[in-house]
């Protein structure tokens, strides 16, 4: 038995310096990093129809996607793409493993630009770690000041882009040369400026290991055929240096240690699998070079699959391991649920109808015998123009042997008009909500004394297409 | 105010509250290091020179110690910190209030308030407005309804005809009259209208029957005209307020009991009752709780229900033109 000793539960976080690499996957990165941010920051900025293509417009409750609006009722499409992007992201990790966290999420990204700035500003690895180490100069203190500024930058940049898809970017870049906000514009912008420049400047590789969920489930959809980034200890072991390699029989590892300064969560790599590795290839570009320059030949650093590294398998093997079983059903899913959303997003009716009876009244008796309820139309017209909207009611059953009738009065606007006959006409602006009460009377004797259904009907004047029935209740009383 | 019954509710919740706070801050610094006395580091595997937190089960299953960041044990710190400061600044130990008095009323309050400063300025200009010309008014018209289906049409309908006992508003018959004045009137100030039963001073169940079918016969409806007679006799006691030809009261509220517009109903066992057991009708004043300008608008809408709203006004109407053009002088 030892002395008893004392262990911290929390240790301070040791700087990671990562070096900056090149090759195929670094260049697949930056190009993940274009394509991203081009869509983010420029996205806001295209117009459709004469209005920002995609504004969530929080206040009003209205989701514009190019030429579709969403209202709050269309929340099961919010949920549709939820699956959908999640499903993506299971047959993605089955596949290929964390490739989303190495290549095109957005912690990846934004610290990828973020060093770009810092190595424009600070120099390579060894000039930061220098730099660090230097006691508090003026020109360290100038280094370090010209980054956090170009950080800042980007990320008040981020922050108002982000903003940008809930209040018009356009209506916003005013503002900001006004300096005109309203305060949960000052909110927004300034939090979501705050947490790119904090998780990309200084949090890094610690939102990977301590706070993202996806980062620790993922592992759930790893099997054994699943690509993840190997050291094939096999060809590599022993290290040795290559001032040494003459005298003992080494392997292909020359232990330069360059895959390890150029990781970004710290971790080497010839460990193994591990849970901190987010995929991100840096080793493989860096190990693929050094081999390079000794005249080995590339891959020591490699993806392969837990199976392939064990069997032995050629790349054509390991790519025939991706059509397996879980991989074929994670496409059938996700096929099926994008089917089902595409065709339920088709067929969409830009019109909804809501009936609220009034409660005040089980049902008028006219001076005729006739029965009269009162019922507030809410007719939504999700479409961008404005659209007439023929009203009609049917389906009571009769008692009698008198024919069926119905008549709509429309009480309202500008002043009360009786109109006769079955239905009504009705104008709704664009994207606009209208109360409308209706009375609907049967002839005296028409109905079942009690409570008998109807429906109404709404259809457009301009598109059959177009229509909404409901279902609501009709009072006789006893 | 509080709702516990004893005191000692009120120093359970805050002991309680507190206990639970410092027990965590307590936690936290006790739990942030451990002592080990087995080996620090497992060998090298499958650790790889991460120590453990010398617990070991099943005699070679140890727990390896991967630190967390310290920032997040300062995590903890702060909402320790950030708990005990709502709780000083905010209602959430037992009966204290906060130091900033915080309360959802007041919050609500609040919200009234900027509500008011918002849409008052709307409000005030059509107050200024002839109550026919704010019912000419397309947006006026469009608030005027909103404020009807929330506030008036549980009992008058959505669309005002109304129900038992709640009057139509579409049509020409007022019981306090249909003036446009007279309509904001009804609305700030609410109405009371009592008819008293009048059984015992008509005499027997019989003199009731006759006054109902008497009743029946002014308005034209169906009647037994021999009972008729025998009520017209009787009508004597109830022509003090629905008048000599039988028309109603406005000044009163008095119902016309000539037309065939019935608030209660129209049948003779209807008439009855309402004879025999009298009726008690209130429509609530809104004055306290919409404020007079947008009782103005509501009244305009209201007005517009049975009237032409595009009929030329009468000259000495005042409009925003005149009304500011006097405010000038």
């Amino acid at each position: 038995m030892n002395a008893p000793q004392v262990v911290k539960m929390y240790a301070p976080r040791a700087e990671i310096y990562p070096r900056e690499t090149s090759g195929r996957y670094a260049r697949l990165r930056w190009l993940c990093v274009w394509l991203t941010q081009l869509a983010f920051y420029g996205t806001p900025w295209l117009r459709w129809n004469g209005r920002q293509a995609l504004l969530f417009d929080l206040g009003a409750r209205k989701f514009y996607i190019f030429g579709l609006v969403l209202w709050p009722q269309d929340f099961i499409y919010l949920a549709a793409l939820l699956i959908i992007c999640a499903y993506l992201l299971f047959l993605a990790t089955a596949v290929a493993g964390r490739v989303w966290c190495g290549f095109a999420c957005p912690q990846t990204v934004y610290t990828e630009i973020f060093l770009w700035i810092e190595r424009r500003i600070e120099g390579t690895r060894s000039a930061r770690m220098a730099l660090d180490r230097q006691p508090p100069s003026l020109r360290k203190t100038a280094r370090k000041s010209a980054k956090h500024l170009a950080w800042g930058t980007v990320a008040l940049w981020t922050g108002f882009s982000f903003v940008g898809y809930f209040t018009p970017i356009t209506q916003l870049a005013h503002e900001v040369a006004a300096l005109s906000f309203g305060p949960w514009e000052w909110f927004w912008v300034l939090f979501y400026s705050f947490a790119t420049y904090g998780n990309a400047g200084w949090m890094r590789e610690q939102v990977c290991k301590y706070m993202c969920p996806y980062a620790r489930f993922q592992s759930a959809m790893f099997d054994r055929d699943t690509l993840i980034i190997t050291y094939d200890a096999a060809r590599g072991e022993p290290r040795a240096p290559l001032s040494k390699r003459a005298e003992q029989q080494g392997g292909a590892c020359i232990d330069c240690s360059m895959c390890v300064q150029v990781c970004p969560t710290g971790i080497d790599i010839r460990q193994g699998l591990q849970y901190e590795c987010i995929g991100c290839a840096a080793c493989v570009d860096a190990c693929n070079g050094v081999m390079d320059k000794i005249g080995q030949p590339r891959g020591l650093v490699r993806y392969s699959t837990d199976r392939a590294m064990a069997l032995h398998y050629t790349p054509t093997m390991i790519r025939l391991g991706a059509f397996r079983p879980r991989v074929k059903i994670y496409c059938a899913i996700l096929l099926l649920i994008v089917c089902g959303v595409g065709s339920a997003l088709y067929l969409r009716m830009p019109l909804k109808l809501d009936v609220i009876r009034d409660r005040g009244s089980m049902g008028r008796e006219l001076d005729d015998g006739a029965i009269e309820n009162v019922y507030r139309l809410q007719i939504m017209n999700t479409s961008e123009r404005p659209r007439r909207f023929h009203i009609a009611v049917a389906g009571m059953p009769t008692l009698s042997e008198r024919p069926r009738r119905f008549h709509i009065a429309v009480a309202g606007v500008p002043t009360l008009a009786l109109s006769a006959g079955i239905g009504a006409d009705v104008d709704v602006a664009a994207t606009e909500t209208l109360a409308y009460p209706v009375r609907v009377r049967a002839a005296a004797g028409s109905a079942h004394s009690g409570s008998n259904k109807i429906n109404f009907t709404l259809t457009a004047s301009d598109d059959a297409a177009i229509h909404v029935t409901e279902h609501a209740v009709f009072i006789v009383p006893r | 105010m509080s709702d516990f019954t004893s005191g000692f509710w009120n120093i359970y919740i805050v002991v309680l509250t507190l206990l639970g706070v410092f027990g965590c801050a307590i936690l936290l610094y006790t739990q942030a290091s451990t002592k080990v006395t087995a080996p620090i580091d497992a060998d090298g595997k499958p650790g790889h020179g991460v120590g453990t937190t010398g617990h070991i089960w099943d005699e070679d299953l140890t727990e390896l110690n991967t630190p967390m960041p310290r920032w997040w044990m300062w995590l903890f710190y702060i909402t320790i910190v950030f708990g005990l400061c709502y709780l000083y600044l905010y209602p959430g130990l037992g009966t204290y209030a906060g130091k900033l008095g915080w309360k959802s009323s007041g919050q609500y309050q609040a919200e009234l308030k900027q509500a008011d400063k918002d849409y008052g300025p709307l409000f005030a200009q059509y107050m200024k407005q002839d109550l026919r010309v704010v019912a000419a008014n397309p947006q006026a018209h469009a608030i005027g309804q909103r404020l009807f289906l929330t506030y008036c049409a549980q009992c008058h309908g959505s669309d005002a005809h109304g129900n038992k006992g709640f009057p139509n508003l579409t049509d020409q018959d007022w019981l306090h009259g249909g003036a446009p004045a007279t309509i904001e009137q009804t609305i700030l100030h609410g109405r009371h209208g009592v008819m008293p039963p009048m059984g015992a001073a008509l005499g027997s169940d019989d003199d009731v029957a006759n006054v109902a079918q008497y009743v029946r016969s002014l308005s034209g409806a169906p009647h037994d005209p021999i009972k008729a007679v025998f009520g017209k006799s009787k009508f004597g006691v109830c022509m003090g307020c629905h008048g000599v030809d039988a028309k109603g009261n406005q000044a009163l509220g008095t119902p016309n009991l000539t037309d065939k517009i019935w608030l209660y109903g129209g049948s003779a066992e209807t008439i009855m009752e309402t004879i025999r057991k009298g009726r008690d009708n209130t429509m609530p004043a809104f004055v306290d709780f919409l404020g007079e300008a947008k009782v103005h608008v509501l009244a305009a809408y209201v007005w517009s229900l049975s009237n032409d709203v595009n009929a030329p006004l009468p000259v000495d109407a005042p409009t925003t033109a005149n009304v500011d053009a006097a405010a000038a002088k």
